[in-house]
């Protein structure tokens, strides 16, 4: 599933809203964020992939001013990140929420409400989007950890910001926590609200992203759609007798095109639209034909093929 | 794009917000009231209640020992306010106000709510400007009710006696009250800059009641020795604060029945001066560590 689908925001897409060039946070002789370029656009849910440690909380610190960059650059909205220019048009959820532990979750969205213009009403509605309201009275300090995560997500989203950024938003959620969230991030994109996100969960941002940047030791190795990502799909076959089947398919893909795998089944690495002829050249030879199927690659092979290759 | 903005962040609305939100979680605090609470009770107990007692039995203390009982009457009276009212500012009322701003200041970094102010629009300075307006506003109304107290104590004490009710000057209570603002406040700017620059509210109230109660206290007694020290600790915030307390009339340490904290090192106006300058350097240098610092 692909946010992309929703809605009629890709007027906008083209509207790059968040630019980075080359931006470097070192602690000491550390390198945490290494020369990241990365740019987002405008409507678009953006996933920031990386493993723990990698850098990506550091680098959307960066992007709400939280901490300064050592070197490079960044733009937020058109301004220069933590300027109110691009804080006030932002809402962001950075490595859990932080809130007082004495007040009640509506209290505490009250008091950000008044820092940040929003009104009384915006703080209702944003415990009713998280699913908040018949606990809103009660303390902080007595909510669960995925509470307290849907309340961090409640105060990003009050005065109804441009940009959402949001740094592992599914963090201590129960599954169905996550579903909703996912449901919440999908819906704001197709109200045409911008939503960077971080995750070190492959599946979370291949389900809700339009484009990925993936992130490893502070370096962004690459950025593309989901799709250009994952690259082309490949076909999966099982057919006898097997050799038969094989030489079939090394004749008509290639020889290094195709290969057994486990469970007596080949793979193909050719296009999809190969599938009738590779069915018609296996019937020809007599092979009898079991199961025939379109095998994508998932981000997760992807992801570690990527940073594997980097580390060769 | 559906975004609308209620509030368009300019520096001077973000500041009335950002107060306006500070003043709002400072009043939900239970820490606070707490706080407000001990000193009031302290201010009542040791100011009137233990002397009042005392005047009744004909007993002393190692407070009040050897004062003649006419003067302890005088000392509870509306009219003793003005010298009376400072005197537990300079130690035991600075103290606290140090904690409340040390706490108000560090938690925001333990609670991580610094982090998500920091994010909601206004620039860092306005939104810190606000949190220091807040507690400002705090400390002055901590110092109306601490005056009203002083003012409902001595009147009853008063009545209870048959005294005659003889009120000071208005002058008199307004140089009182603005000393009194001045020393809360700079103990409180103190506990905000040690807050923040700790990032940890039980390193700063740690940190700064040892100061304010050891450190200052030993370093005076070694310049009674080392005279090249009086330089540097004539000049220190609970020396000026002490002085401005001493000035208006409260009793000093060294005078028998004087009150812990309270001196005669500095006259008046230079220890005025001193704690308006040490207000204003401890409030910038917050100000200028919370906007400049990376916030992890």
């Amino acid at each position: 599933m692909c946010a992309q689908a929703d809605s009629g925001k890709d007027a906008g897409m083209d509207e790059t809203i968040v630019v980075t060039d080359h931006l470097t946070k070192k602690y000491g002789t550390h390198v945490a964020v290494d020369g990241v370029s990365l740019t987002v656009r405008r409507g678009e849910v953006y996933g920031f992939l990386g493993p723990n440690g990698a850098g990506k909380t550091t680098t959307l610190r960066m992007l709400l001013g939280l901490i300064r960059p050592t070197s490079g650059s960044a733009a937020v909205l058109g301004h220069a990140p933590g300027r109110p220019g691009a804080t006030a048009r932002t809402g962001a959820l950075i490595e859990g929420p932080g809130f007082y532990p004495y007040l009640s979750g509506r209290d505490n969205l009250r008091v950000m409400a008044r820092y940040n213009g929003a009104t009384e009403e915006a703080v209702d509605a944003a415990l009713e989007r998280v699913d908040l309201k018949t606990r809103g009275n009660d303390p902080f300090r007595s909510y669960s950890q995925g509470m307290k995560q849907r309340l961090g997500v409640g105060a990003a989203l009050l005065g109804d910001p441009e940009l959402l950024v949001l740094d592992e938003p599914t963090n201590g959620l129960d599954p169905a926590g996550v579903v909703e969230m996912r449901r919440l991030i999908l819906d704001l994109s197709a109200r045409g609200q911008t939503v960077l996100l971080s995750s070190h969960l492959l599946s979370e941002v291949q389900a809700i992203c339009d484009r990925v940047g993936v992130i490893s030791d502070g370096s962004l190795i690459t950025e593309s759609t989901v799709a250009e990502i994952r690259g082309t799909s490949s076909l999966f076959v099982r057919a006898e007798p097997v050799d038969v089947a094989l030489a079939v398919a090394m004749r008509v893909a290639g020889d290094d095109a195709a290969q057994l795998i486990d469970g007596g089944g080949l793979r193909l690495d050719v296009d999809a639209t190969a599938a009738p002829d590779i069915v018609r050249a296996l019937v020809e030879a007599d092979a009898d034909v079991h199961e025939i199927r379109t095998l994508e690659r998932s981000l997760e092979d992807v992801f570690f093929e990527i940073t594997t290759t980097k580390e060769l | 794009m559906t975004s609308t903005l209620a509030v368009q962040h300019r520096p001077g609305t973000s500041f009335v917000a950002s107060t306006r939100a500070e003043l709002l979680r400072l009043r939900k605090w239970p820490a606070l009231w707490v706080l407000i609470a001990v000193w009031l009770l302290l201010t009542l107990l040791f100011g009137y209640v233990f002397d009042y007692i005392g005047y009744r039995t004909g007993g002393s203390s190692t407070i009040n020992e050897g004062v003649p009982p006419e003067l302890l009457l005088a000392d509870l009276l509306p009219a003793a306010i003005p010298e009376t009212a400072l005197s537990g500012l300079p130690m035991f009322g600075g103290a606290i106000m140090m904690i409340l701003g040390a706490l108000t200041a560090g938690s925001g970094y333990s609670w991580g709510t610094w982090k998500t102010v920091f994010t909601q629009g206004p620039s860092r300075a306005s939104a810190f400007g606000g949190a220091l307006t807040a507690v400002a506003i705090a400390v002055v109304g901590i110092m109306v009710v601490t005056m009203l107290l002083e003012f409902a104590a001595a009147t009853t004490i008063t009545v209870l006696e048959s005294e005659p009710l003889i009120w000071p000057s208005a002058l008199d209570v307004v140089r009182t009250f603005g000393g009194g603002l001045l020393i809360s406040g700079m103990w409180a700017a103190a506990g905000i800059f040690v807050g923040t620059l700790t990032r940890s509210p039980a390193l700063a109230v740690g940190l700064g009641l040892v100061w304010a109660l050891a450190v200052e206290n030993l370093l005076r007694g070694v310049a009674n020795v080392l005279q090249q020290l009086e330089v540097v600790t004539d000049v220190l915030p609970g020396t000026a604060a002490g002085s401005l307390a001493g000035a208006m009339g409260a009793s000093a340490m060294g005078d028998g029945d004087g009150t812990p904290g309270v001196l005669t090192i500095l006259d008046g106006g230079p220890a005025a001066a001193l704690l308006g300058i040490y207000l204003v350097v401890f409030a910038a240098l917050a100000t200028w560590v919370a906007v400049r610092r990376d916030v992890t």
